[in-house]
């Protein structure tokens, strides 16, 4: 069985399998993508870009079902999934994965209450203009609190700029720990840099605007209603800046790594070269990072048509959606890849079938977006469109 | 520097845990291997199999064979975990060729133990490095923090699986099964800080190294005539 995994050189014998598999590749991206899709709902309601008014509700709502699903991957992972509360219940907290438990679980009470703030207005009017079981269930989700008056949604106003205030930070650490995991690694020269968290961090925040520029622009082809392109631009402006950022610290870290030239530089030279040619080289480092860098450069800076805007900033963002998941296949799997021998390199290949594989990943990853598709039949993602869609 | 200095501290908390929790906990025990005795028999590694019932194709201890060429190019090569022995070289000028045991190295600072989520895996009075099969959740970060690969996912238990040292044997007062049957003494367990063990003398007047010695964990499996190419 494992004989026939493809290795070169030697491997120390246990090795030979990669144990992070697929799923601890997902685990990173989606959570990703919540820190992201939370930092543009606090452009909105933390910095005032009213540009970004459209997608903020919205934003919120996707940072909330990315976030219920983040766990899942790890779940279809651990060897005990039964015991996962383990982890919460008897924390060794010398480890950094202890600490995963408490910063997930605060972080999902600080979306929830935010977006219970946020959709309150909508809870009230909806509990009000229903009736039958729909109007329980309204009263439900308002918990009883049928108070709209304008006072009130004055200080609900006010508690959504503490939580949305509180949730940033929440967001950074929840995904700089997620690369904190990785990089404090001492016995994997491929994960341990000091630069890890950062990198994360930042890429998680491009990934997480590149999927709601995607995701709005779809969703409002499924809606036949018009995009708002103030609001893409402003996506499209801050995806660019972020991305800046994000890729220079990925090159800062390949040429700290390079230059330093240590031992086991040759041993990461030959993991690139031989297992992570495309997915590295050509995908992450190439075109999925030079083709956004310079054309979302152009989408920002220079005047053109909405169409071609919308159309080359939509490539982008997939483009970008790619590069960040090929930056957590090459972070997770190839530090895998090579041995701690320094000296071999073994194969992995994700089943399409079975508890770890490609189909449980694309299911897995469906499964937030069925999240904000219920949660859009019981309250609404986006305004009205005749106040807001202008493109 | 008052940051630097709470970061100092909390990071060195493990450390000192691991010696004020532990209930006096001492390293009692040592391990030496000397390279320059082991044939490569496989001995060792299918006693370890029978005794601790480790799965086929997973390995809490492997010899690893070494040939060193006269272009300098360095072959290393483990099939079966050196469990049926080595096969002949058949080629090219040969400056050296040795077999090296491996095995976890019950380190007194543990990579693996610190990361552990859970509290797992833990270090024993005696300061063996054990996992407890019944709270481990089965994640796999002691594997990767491991810099020895000595650590694996046993797929009968789904628990993180290791070298105990034969931890049921040790406190009956026996040797590792591998010690044991190692037909030429080149695997030797004994108490740390007893001269009149041949261990305890050993690692007080022999001029031993250790694996990885730069990774900081401090490993009580000690070797003797290691050559330069082990990692």
């Amino acid at each position: 069985m494992l004989q026939e995994v493809l290795t070169k050189g030697f491997v120390f014998p246990n090795e030979i399998e990669v144990l992070w598999s697929l799923m601890i590749v997902l685990y990173p991206y989606i959570t990703g993508l919540v820190a992201g899709a939370f930092i543009v709902s606090s452009l909105y309601h933390v910095f005032g870009k009213e540009e970004l008014k459209p997608v903020a509700k919205f934003s919120l709502v996707a940072a909330f079902a990315f976030l219920m699903f983040a766990c899942t991957p790890l779940l279809f992972h651990l060897g005990h999934p039964e015991r996962a509360f383990n982890i919460m219940f008897t924390p060794h907290f010398y480890s950094a994965m202890s600490g995963f438990g408490y910063i997930y679980s605060f972080y999902l009470l600080v979306v929830l209450l935010e977006i219970w703030f946020v959709f309150r207005p909508d809870i009230i009017a909806r509990a009000k203009s229903s009736t039958g079981p729909l109007k329980v269930l309204y009263w439900v989700l308002a918990l009883g609190s049928m108070d709209d008056s304008k006072e009130a949604l004055h200080i609900d106003h006010k508690i959504t700029l503490v939580l949305a205030a509180i949730g940033i930070p929440s967001a950074c650490t929840l995904h700089g720990y997620v690369g904190f995991l990785f990089g404090s690694l001492k016995s994997n020269p491929w994960w341990s840099t000091p630069l890890m968290p950062v990198i994360f961090l930042m890429s998680a925040i491009v990934s997480g605007i590149a999927i709601l520029i995607v995701s709005y622009y779809i969703i409002m082809i499924i809606k036949k209603q018009a995009v708002d392109n103030k609001c893409l631009q402003a996506m499209y402006e801050f995806l660019w800046g972020f991305f800046i950022i994000d890729l220079t610290l990925e090159f800062l870290n390949e040429l700290a790594s390079t230059y330093a030239q240590s031992q086991s530089h040759s041993a990461i030279s030959w993991l690139i070269e031989e297992n992570l040619h495309f997915s590295y080289t050509i995908l992450q480092m190439g075109i999925c990072s030079v083709i956004p860098l310079v054309v979302l450069g152009f989408v920002a800076l220079k005047h053109m048509s909405d169409m071609l805007r919308n159309r080359l900033g939509l490539i982008c963002s997939a483009l970008i959606l790619v590069q960040v998941f090929a930056m957590r296949w090459n972070v997770v799997i190839g530090g895998q890849l090579f041995s701690k021998s320094l000296r071999g390199l073994t194969s992995y290949a994700p089943s399409f079938l079975g508890r770890e594989g490609i189909l449980v990943a694309i299911i897995l990853f469906s499964m937030p977006f069925v999240v904000m598709y219920v949660f859009n039949l019981i309250l609404p993602l986006f305004e009205n469109k005749g106040e807001e869609a202008q493109g | 520097m008052l940051g630097s200095g709470l970061v100092a501290a909390f990071v060195e908390l493990p450390a000192g845990k691991a010696h004020a929790s532990s209930g006096g906990r001492t390293h009692l025990y040592g391990y030496v291997v000397d390279t320059r005795k082991c044939i490569g028999c496989g001995k060792c590694v299918g006693a370890c199999r029978a005794e601790n019932r480790v799965p086929d194709e997973f390995y809490r201890t492997w010899i690893e064979r070494y040939t060193v060429y006269a272009d300098g190019e360095v072959a290393v090569d483990s099939p079966h975990g050196g469990e049926k022995g080595a096969s002949p070289i058949n080629k090219g000028d040969i400056d050296r060729s040795f077999f090296v045991p491996k095995l976890c190295n019950h380190c007194k600072e543990p990579n693996c133990v610190q990361v552990c989520p859970v509290g797992a895996t833990y270090v024993s009075r005696e300061g063996v490095v054990l996992v407890d099969e019944k709270h481990c959740v089965g994640c796999g970060y002691c594997i990767q923090a491991c810099p020895y690969g000595a650590r694996f996912i046993n797929p009968k238990t789904w628990v993180a699986d290791k070298c105990t040292w034969c931890y049921h044997r040790v406190v009956k007062g026996l040797k590792p099964a591998c010690v044991t049957v190692c037909p030429v003494g080149a695997r030797q367990f004994g108490k740390v800080h007893d001269y009149n063990d041949p261990v305890g003398k050993l690692i007080k007047e022999a001029r031993l190294q250790v694996l990885k010695p730069e990774m900081g964990n401090q490993p009580m499996v000690f070797y003797k005539g290691l050559d330069k190419e082990v990692r």
